[in-house]
């Protein structure tokens, strides 16, 4: 009995996770509406996953949302059949429903409770608008009613290719047949290419216009039987030859690709050289050339014939790719933190093999360590591409944000989005929202005028929101850019020195000043609303992006808007690290924020005064020693090593005692007991076995900046 | 097999100097030879640091200091009892030193006295009773308590340490 139990919660989860996928679906769907109001296509979007989510709903017994959903369906359905005009009431009932929906799975999980007065006020509104619209059709908009047939017609499944012959007879044009209309007829029924063969054509002076001395090759793909294309010709039978095949068919040819070119074979035992190869490939003529040459067939069938390969392949990688969509299974996100993590200890592994390899020296081992190595990387590589997600679900959810504040705030305000298909690690998709959320609310509050103000400004009255993401070597830049009114330096500036953040006389560049944005408790705005200005917010991006490992940057202009652009690393679990070492101790420094290393001797030291500063060509550098900084009790070497990193655009140096290299560096956490701990971001498993610590460079230099005045004393 | 429903629960004991402790083995999760451990900076004394446990990264806690004796000194028997302790209503793996391990014991409850509440230099909350056997006093501990939000909460004690 309990495993019927069990069935039907497995059930009910996977409704949950279908219901919240079909609810995002949904609201984009209903904000694209909005702008398309007669788009029949996004209408029945909305209408189907109203349907789903009520026949799951019923079928996994949360009765409350499928009588509720009902409700909401039968006003789409109405939509559908031409019944009831889109409009922007509907659209914003449809999206209270949508809330309301999904606050009912919550409450199912005690997340929520549902306040039924909202449910019924909905139902109500909705009968009010379907009742009302029922007795006086709609006038202007007209979504037209032919959905279904639509659907029918392609959803057929089998689809055939065939290879048309069509010659007519020279008497074909005495009937007054237009072969040109036959072959239309034929385009019409599925993707279809054409080759005219004119070889039979004359010479001008022997030219009979009244014969006919071209035929036709025609490939068509279509799901129509071969009878119906021999209908095609069927007023013309007795006066042409008339050949049709199938050359490709759904699923039966579609493995034939699976052998390998005389060439790759050969090239794949290491017989030949594959650029050795290409090289004599280039210099060959093609097939087709040869054959014309030597005029065993002229160069309009090898056209019909290269038509026929290209068509073909064209096919068959529209039903691979058709394919491929429906080939994706749902997996829980648990899973693949398990493989990811598996993944990573089989870089660790790998890299100790590496190293016994390396010692052991010997021939056989070493070739098996670099075959490891590399299929260690391949593997790597392919399951950090399973966690990655396009990041457009998340964009889409600002639509609604965007929309519904600017509505609050009586602002008009619209949300343009670029690179949604941009791909980040599923993790740093997730901790993006919050601080996406936080700038999109500022950009919106404070720098977006209302319209009444931007007219006045010469501006158009819509302000624009652009989210744009794509990819920068190892990094993902997002950037959040609004045509709003632009940060006031000055006030800026003074609030800064009214809070004491700054001293009233410090000279700041424009960088710092807009970076006091993210300082706790910093606000601008004049008057606190419900959307922000009480100075919560920017701080949370800042923490949440540096805890991404990210940088934030801010660029603005007064009256002409903000840009801030967040730069994000691609994958969290993996990175690229510098491997130092401190008496005993291995640390891993991020080779992100590594500038350069640079040497520095005791007699280095003893120029500077003991002073915690180094001259880089002509540069001071400050420098941490580490080895004062984690109390490491033991003898520093004759020389040293600076390894000196960026961070905010401010350098420091690190001292170690020697720089061993890079290492590729697979993060682990440190756990909750150690999570607090300034200056260390992780561990990572070195090859041999042996934990080493991730230095956090930003906190790193904070801690040390706190601490600074003691150290003086200390030393003086 | 009846006495089995009076919680005859079965310890794992091992010795801290000369004294013999004894950890509920439903907490244990295994014992491991204690190699090399990564200092983590800037943390109290008695967290020795971090150990690679097949890939996860688990820190260590040095059971001697922690209950005022000298620190542990690596021999052949030295070991790291890797125990599952419940932090803040989630359970977390740490691993304790012990200077070596002995047996795992069957002990049933009424052979467990209650710890006194003077004289233990201990304090009282981290033991769970104290077991009798042949003449010899075990030290039952309570391991959920010894590392509570409180006493892992080392900041302040980092700066005494220091």
């Amino acid at each position: 009995m309990s495993e019927e139990d069990d069935g039907l919660d497995a059930g009910k989860e996977a409704f949950k996770e279908e219901a919240a996928e079909l609810l995002t679906e949904l609201e984009t769907s209903l904000l694209e509406l909005e702008e398309h109001p007669t788009d029949e296509d996004l209408i029945g979007r909305v209408f189907r996953a109203m349907h789903t989510v009520k026949g799951s709903g019923a079928m996994f017994g949360f009765d409350d949302i499928a009588e509720f959903t009902h409700e909401v369906e039968t006003a789409f359905d109405m939509v559908r059949n031409g019944k009831l005009a889109v409009t922007k009431e509907l659209t914003n009932l449809t999206l209270r429903a949508r809330d309301q929906i999904r606050t009912m799975i919550e409450a199912s999980e005690g997340k929520a409770t549902v306040d039924h007065k909202i449910s019924k006020s909905i139902i109500d509104s909705l009968q009010l608008l379907t009742k009302g619209t029922a007795a006086g059709s709609p006038s202007g908009h007209e979504p037209a009613a032919q959905k279904p047939s639509k659907s029918a017609s392609g959803d057929a499944s089998h689809s055939v290719t065939y290879r048309i012959r069509f010659k007519p007879f020279a008497d074909l044009f005495v009937t007054g047949t237009n072969p040109i209309l036959l072959i239309n007829e034929l385009r019409q029924m599925g993707s279809c290419m054409v080759v005219a063969q004119i070889d039979a054509i004359t010479r001008l002076e022997e030219f009979n216009p009244e014969s006919c001395a071209t035929y036709w090759d025609i490939i068509l793909t279509t799901t129509l039987s071969t009878n119906a294309i021999k209908d095609v010709f069927i007023f013309v039978d007795d006066m042409c030859d008339l050949h049709v095949e199938i050359v490709d068919e759904e699923g039966e040819y579609d493995e034939a690709e699976g052998y390998m070119k005389l060439g790759e074979i050969l090239a794949a035992r290491g017989d030949v050289k594959i650029d050795e190869l290409k090289k004599l490939l280039g210099k060959q003529k093609k097939v087709g050339e040869i054959l014309v040459d030597a005029g065993i067939v002229d160069s309009g069938h090898i056209a019909s014939a290269l038509a026929e390969q290209q068509h073909i392949k064209e096919v068959r990688e529209q039903r691979q790719k058709t394919t491929d969509t429906a080939a994706s299974i749902r997996v829980p996100s648990d899973k693949l933190d398990k493989l990811v993590d598996l993944v990573g200890e089989l870089v660790t592994v790998q890299a100790r093999l590496s190293q016994t390899a390396i010692i052991h020296g010997e021939a056989t081992l070493t070739s098996i360590s670099e075959e490891v190595e590399r299929l260690t990387w391949e593997l790597r590589d392919s399951t950090m591409s399973i966690r990655m997600l396009p990041i457009g679900s998340t964009f889409s959810k600002f639509k609604r944000l965007v929309r519904d504040l600017s509505i609050e705030l009586g602002k008009e305000i619209q949300m343009t989005t670029d690179g949604a298909e941009t791909e980040l690690d599923k993790t740093v998709i997730e901790k993006l929202n919050d601080p996406l959320v936080h700038i999109i609310r500022n950009s919106i509050d404070h720098g977006i005028e209302r319209p009444d103000i931007r007219e006045a400004a010469g501006k158009s009255k819509m302000g624009t929101v652009h989210l744009s993401a794509g990819h920068s070597g190892a990094n993902v830049l997002i950037k959040i850019e609004d045509d709003g009114a632009g940060l006031d330096k000055e006030r800026i500036l003074k609030k800064a020195i009214d809070n004491g953040l700054i001293a009233p006389d410090a000279e700041l560049s424009e960088k710092e000043i807009f970076g006091m944005i993210f300082a706790p408790g910093f606000s601008t705005a004049q008057k606190i609303t419900n959307v922000s200005g009480r100075g919560v917010g920017m701080d949370v991006v800042k923490k949440n992006i540096d805890a991404l490992r990210g940088l934030v940057e801010v660029k603005s202009r007064k009256g002409s808007g903000t840009t801030i652009t967040l730069r994000l690393p691609l994958t969290l679990a993996i990175i690229d690290g510098l491997l130092v070492k401190i008496a005993n101790e291995v640390f891993v420094i991020p080779l992100a924020v590594v500038e350069e290393c640079v040497e520095l001797s005791k007699k280095d030291i003893e120029r500077t005064h003991g002073r915690h500063v180094s001259n880089v060509r002509g540069i001071l550098i400050p420098y941490i020693r580490l080895r004062e900084h984690f109390v490491i009790e033991a003898e520093e070497p004759e020389m040293e090593q600076i390894v000196i990193t960026e961070v905010d655009d401010k350098k420091v140096g690190f001292v170690v005692d020697y720089v061993i290299g890079e290492h590729q560096t697979v993060i682990k956490s440190l756990g909750r007991v150690f999570k607090d701990i300034a200056g260390i971001s992780g561990a990572t498993i070195l090859g041999d076995g042996t934990v080493a610590l991730i230095l956090d460079v930003p906190t790193l230099v904070r801690s040390v900046e706190t601490h600074e005045p003691v150290t003086a004393d200390a030393a003086g | 097999m009846a006495t089995a429903t009076a919680e005859a629960t079965q310890y794992l004991t091992f010795k801290l100097e000369e004294e013999v402790f004894a950890l509920d083995i439903s907490k244990v999760r295994e014992v491991l030879e204690f190699s090399s451990v990564t200092k983590v900076p800037r943390t109290p004394e008695f967290m020795r640091g971090v150990i690679n446990l097949r890939g996860s990264v688990v820190p260590v806690v040095d059971l001697r200091l922690k209950f005022g004796m000298t620190r542990t000194e690596k021999t052949v028997n030295t070991c790291v009892i890797i125990v599952e302790v419940s932090f803040e209503n989630e359970s977390m793996v740490l691993g304790a030193l012990a200077d070596s391990v002995q047996e795992v014991i069957e002990l049933e409850p009424e052979k467990i006295e209650p710890a006194p509440s003077i004289g233990m230099q201990l304090r009282t909350d981290f033991i769970k009773g104290m077991g009798k056997r042949d003449e010899e006093f075990i030290i039952i501990l309570e391991i959920d308590k010894i590392f509570t939000a409180e006493e892992l909460a080392f900041a302040q004690e980092a700066t005494q340490a220091a």
